[in-house]
């Protein structure tokens, strides 16, 4: 932007874009201005009143910074620039005032509130309000209305600022939380009281300033200064969300989004927020190995014993599952190929090239989704696979972008051009004449629904002519954190799963718990959930779950990122790299490194982009050879959106959310 | 005040076939993705219809707007002027209690509603016909105290006055609303005091007479008035019509012509009525029988200007309206522009053959007494 306009802020002169907001000017001279409905990702509502500042020769009164654009200032005297003063005498008299009105109604429970230590209203209100209260008269009392069994309520300690209804209705899309009544008596309800069923709802707990929304499985269990904070990776689903993991001792006592503009903005989905006490129960905590037919514990000695007698000689096959490092995968690739194992890490059959990252990344990058006029969606449903990016779809079809979708018919939370349920409307997409939309910026979106198939090869050359066809970018939404990774370090077998498997006497299964394994293959399951996987197997090695150990992930559109190491696994349980280099001296056939430090330098050496941590590299376009589509619908893979892997099954909080949904859903399919 | 939704709600909400062409006309007003703009006018509408705005019906203005429910639920909370509870079947009495009317009486008004009509606002009668509440200035402080019924005011109030106003509501009758001591407007309580040489054949003021004329102060409001008919909703009615229809080749070549008629239809010019072929026209005179026509305004539902048109389409006497039959009436309500189903709504024929007979009604009593007119 060349137009920029000069403002005076607090004496310092500084030049910003004329379409920025009083406060963003004041955040830009690196003044900070206090709020709480201002929330840069949702729309301005201008009704808290903490932001004001004063406008020098404006008129005589205070102005909400928040909602008043550089451009509407009146020049100075002589054309010199406005000027803004934030720490004026006014300005100090305004905020007292604020503060103290916001006060009034506000019941003084600090010491009883979930949001104490990390509380905007605390803050500020020690920052710029007054050591007193001239207020004698009866507080407000309010009804606390049940949400559901995510977002706990004190509404008592509500200020108004409608960032959760903004939230719900702007970012979610579900519009079923307002603010009703008016002045004292306005409440912000959901709608007949009804709970909330958004899969984001979890944001409203960070969003809101105060304690009136907080975490109902989080309550009165920590403070946030004793918490120790790591910054790391969800991998619930194959976003991979920035997040941070408060730990309080042992255990994880909460997950929080960390913000990044190109992944999740600041947002998190309900079952990456609330997946921790997942992390406490069902946990393998030591080896075990199955004696007649019964699994018994064992020491990590007999059970690598176990191992190497039963994989001697003999054909292996190592999966990969849905929650494996970057670094597991590799320590156990680097085994497999001394010992000649075949490996495979498309457990769920779907049939990505291995090799080219076109085809099993894309090209686009989750931003480009957020700037995009056309989106076409081919057999995938975001809200369901990966809901903080369906939210930067929404965004941008708020924006006005078109998007069309192919595949079953169902809310997604914004308006879609449905194409057709399946593999015929692939069809014609793929070899219809574009027009219009080559001229605009346009991303087609495959999911793993289009590719699991028989045919999921010929779906995916047809996505990609039509990726050509409209000059479009391209992006595979994995379902599975790991998939990508795991791709990456090239961990497969010519010929998917199938061949992988075919006449493997022995399944080395490093956390797969989605499908059913072959009978009669000897099976080892390492993993640190005892799920279906540990179920099926013979040997069993307890490995850590994400949030204890560090391990880079590789997202969806292809970004590495690491995820640290924030608590330690339980009982004997070991990180997994560290339990493959251990098994492989046993087996003869000794990894060459001895620190993670290593196993990641020999990583990065054999793929280099794995070293370079949040960029995205570019992706060289090579189209898969087209083949012959079968008929039918595309389905979406994941049929339980709250119960998708191992750690979701574990928690109760997930077991909870699962049943309301299916209850919600019930009434509908008896129509 | 603390407003929710009433505890008791009614099963189900619909507009009747007139309000809705009228609803649809108001959403017409607002451009394609704007309709939310509605809202309040629907919900008045619903209001007007109903009495009360319950959730069915806020559910139902939601889907006609498609807006979220909560969005509707945040309006009809806000206004004061939505009722959310059930109010009197009658007439909801709302008493305005700002600093004029306090100190003209209006407590005294408020004892009265407690007396007669429930010990607490917004509380239903014991025989459910009337409610009552406080309201803010409703901007007639010249004529204090004063309390809004239905849509008209009543003004100078006394307690008195006030009891007798609500008695003769339960009796089904509309008291003439506006100054309840006579004086025209808000002139001075003790007669003019300048400007005397003015007209002194009026009888009451606008507002007053057209209340008088509609006869709807405390009515619910179905959408068959003809004050209340809207333009932009014909014109959305006579637009679609062509869409309903339309002719195959006509379409891309000559788009001119074929929009002509309907864009005329659309703007509502006054053209010649053309005579509804329904039923049989009943025998008509050119003039009046010796020259003295009766004086129709004596029934009941016909004003002065639904005079005029019956005048104009030749019906001057008692004994003419008396002897139409069923089919003739057909022919006169389908014809009575503007007043559509008005010869049916109100006996007329009934009334005329009182009259014609030399008979009075309570009406015609009040119009010779000069009450009405």
């Amino acid at each position: 932007m060349s137009d920029l306009r000069k403002v005076i802020i607090d004496g310092m002169e500084i030049e910003v874009d004329p379409r920025m907001t009083l406060l963003q000017a004041c955040e830009e001279a690196g003044v900070e201005v206090p709020r709480f409905c201002y929330h840069e990702r949702l729309s301005i509502a201008g009704n808290c009143r903490m932001c004001l500042v004063e406008v020098v020769g404006g008129p005589p009164k205070p102005a909400a910074s928040c909602a008043m654009q550089v451009k509407d200032l009146r020049p100075g005297p002589e054309g010199a620039p406005p000027e803004i003063k934030t720490k004026s005498p006014m300005v100090k008299k305004a905020r007292e005032g604020v503060m103290e009105f916001l006060l009034i109604n506000h019941p003084l429970d600090c010491p009883i509130c979930d949001q104490g230590g990390e509380c905007d209203l605390q803050d500020q209100a020690m920052a710029y309000g007054v050591d007193f209260s001239r207020y004698r008269e009866p507080k407000r009392a309010a009804v606390d209305m049940d949400l559901g069994p995510l977002v706990g309520t004190c509404m008592t300690r509500c200020i108004s600022c409608t960032r959760c209804v903004r939230f719900i209705t702007e970012v979610a899309g579900v519009p079923e939380m307002g603010q009703t009544g008016r002045g004292e008596d306005s409440e912000i309800t959901s709608y007949l009281g009804a709970m909330l069923t958004s899969e984001m709802q979890g944001n409203v707990i960070d969003l809101c300033p105060v304690g009136a929304l907080t975490s109902k499985p989080y309550a009165f269990t920590a403070r946030p200064w004793e918490l120790k904070k790591t910054e790391s990776i969800d991998v619930m689903d194959a976003l991979g969300s920035n997040i941070r993991v408060d730990v309080k001792g042992r255990e994880v006592m909460r997950i929080v989004p960390r913000n990044h503009d190109g992944v999740n903005e600041e947002w998190l989905a309900d079952r990456s927020r609330f997946i921790w006490d997942g992390l406490r129960r069902q946990r393998l905590d030591k080896p075990y190995v199955r004696v007649d037919g019964k699994l018994k514990p064992a020491t990590w000695g007999e059970a690598f014993k176990a191992i190497a007698a039963a994989t001697k000689g003999r054909k292996v096959a190592a999966l990969a599952g849905d929650l494996a490092s970057t670094e597991a995968v590799y320590a156990l690739g680097a085994l497999a190929k001394s010992l000649g194992w075949s490996t495979e890490c498309r457990v769920d059959g779907a049939k990505l090239p291995a090799g080219n990252r076109s085809g099993y990344v894309g090209t686009a990058t989750i931003e480009d989704l957020e700037h995009a006029q056309m989106i076409q969606l081919v057999g995938v449903n975001p809200r369901l696979e990966a809901p903080v990016l369906n939210a930067r779809i929404r965004k941008a079809w708020l924006r006005g972008a078109t998007v069309g979708h192919v595949g079953q018919p169902t809310d997604l939370s914004y308006d879609v051009v449905n194409v057709g349920p399946g593999r015929a409307a692939l069809a014609d997409l793929a070899d219809k004449e574009i027009g219009r939309a080559k001229e605009l910026e346009t991303v087609v979106v495959i999911g793993q629904g289009a590719l699991t198939g028989a045919d999921g090869e010929a779906c995916l050359a047809a996505a990609m002519r039509l990726v050509e066809n409209s000059r479009s970018k391209f992006l595979v939404l994995h379902t599975a954190a790991a998939r990508v990774g795991a791709m990456d370090l090239g961990f497969t077998t010519e010929g998917g799963l199938d061949a992988a498997l075919d006449g493997a006497e022995v399944i080395y299964n490093l956390g797969v718990d989605e499908i059913d394994l072959p009978d009669g293959a000897f099976v080892i399951y390492q993993g640190s959930h005892g799920d279906r996987g540990a179920h099926r197997a013979d040997v069993i090695l307890p490995g850590a779950a994400y949030t204890e150990e560090a391990g880079i992930f590789v997202n969806t559109e292809g970004r590495p990122q690491m995820a640290n190491r924030a608590g330690f696994p339980p009982g004997d349980a070991r990180e997994n790299w560290a339990i493959l280099r251990a098994l492989s001296a046993e087996l003869g056939a000794t990894l060459p490194f001895d620190t993670l430090g290593a196993l990641r330098a020999a990583m990065t050496e054999a793929v280099p982009h794995l070293g370079a941590l949040d960029v995205v590299p570019e992706n060289a376009w090579t189209p898969v050879a087209s083949g012959d589509m079968s008929e039918g619908d595309f389905v979406s893979p994941v049929t339980a959106h709250y119960l998708a892997n191992p750690i979701m099954r574990a928690s109760q909080v997930m077991a909870e959310l699962a049943k309301l949904a299916s209850d919600r859903a019930r009434p509908l399919a008896a129509e | 005040m603390l407003r929710r939704l009433y505890d008791e709600q009614p099963e189900s909400f619909a507009f009747t076939p007139a309000n809705l062409e009228w609803a649809k006309g108001q959403i017409a007003k607002y451009p394609e993705g704007r309709q939310a703009s509605a809202v309040i006018p629907l919900l008045w509408r619903a209001q007007e219809q109903e009495g009360w705005v319950s959730r069915p019906a806020i559910e139902e203005i939601a889907k006609m707007l498609g807006m979220a429910s909560i969005r509707v639920l945040e309006v009809a909370t806000f206004y004061f002027m939505f009722q959310l509870r059930p109010v009197g079947t009658v007439a909801h009495v709302q008493v305005c209690g700002t600093t004029s009317c306090m100190i003209c009486g209006a407590e005294d008004l408020m004892a009265v509603c407690k007396e007669k009509i429930a010990a607490h606002p917004h509380e239903l009668s014991a025989d459910g016909k009337f409610s009552w509440e406080e309201v803010e200035c409703l901007g007639s402080c010249a004529n204090a105290p004063m309390a809004q019924i239905g849509k008209d005011y009543y003004e100078d109030l006394t307690a008195e006055s006030f009891g007798a106003l609500l008695d003769a509501l339960a009796r089904g009758e509309v008291p003439v609303p506006g100054s309840q001591t006579g004086r025209f407007s808000s002139e001075p309580a003790g007669g003019r005091t300048s400007l005397k040489d003015g007209d002194p054949a009026y009888e009451g003021n606008s507002s007053v007479s057209l209340a008088v004329f509609g006869q709807d102060t405390v009515k619910r409001i179905t959408g068959d008035e003809p004050a209340l008919r809207m333009p932009e909703a014909e014109g959305a009615v006579a637009e679609a019509e062509p869409e309903a229809a339309p002719e195959p080749e006509a379409a891309p070549a000559a788009p001119a012509p074929a929009m002509d008629e309907p864009v005329a239809a659309a703007e509502g010019e006054p053209t010649d009525p053309e005579p509804v072929e329904e039923g049989s026209k009943p025998p008509t005179l050119v003039e009046p029988r010796d020259g003295q026509p009766d004086d129709l305004k004596k029934i009941k539902g016909i004003g002065p200007k639904l005079e005029q048109l019956l005048h104009s389409l030749g019906y001057y006497h008692f004994d003419q309206i008396a002897a139409w039959t069923g089919a003739e009436v057909a022919w006169v309500d389908a014809n009575l522009e503007g007043f559509r189903g008005r010869v049916t709504r109100d006996e007329w024929v009934a009334q005329a053959k009182v009259l014609a007979g030399g008979g009075d009604t309570e009406f015609s009593e009040r119009v010779d007494k000069g009450d009405v007119y």
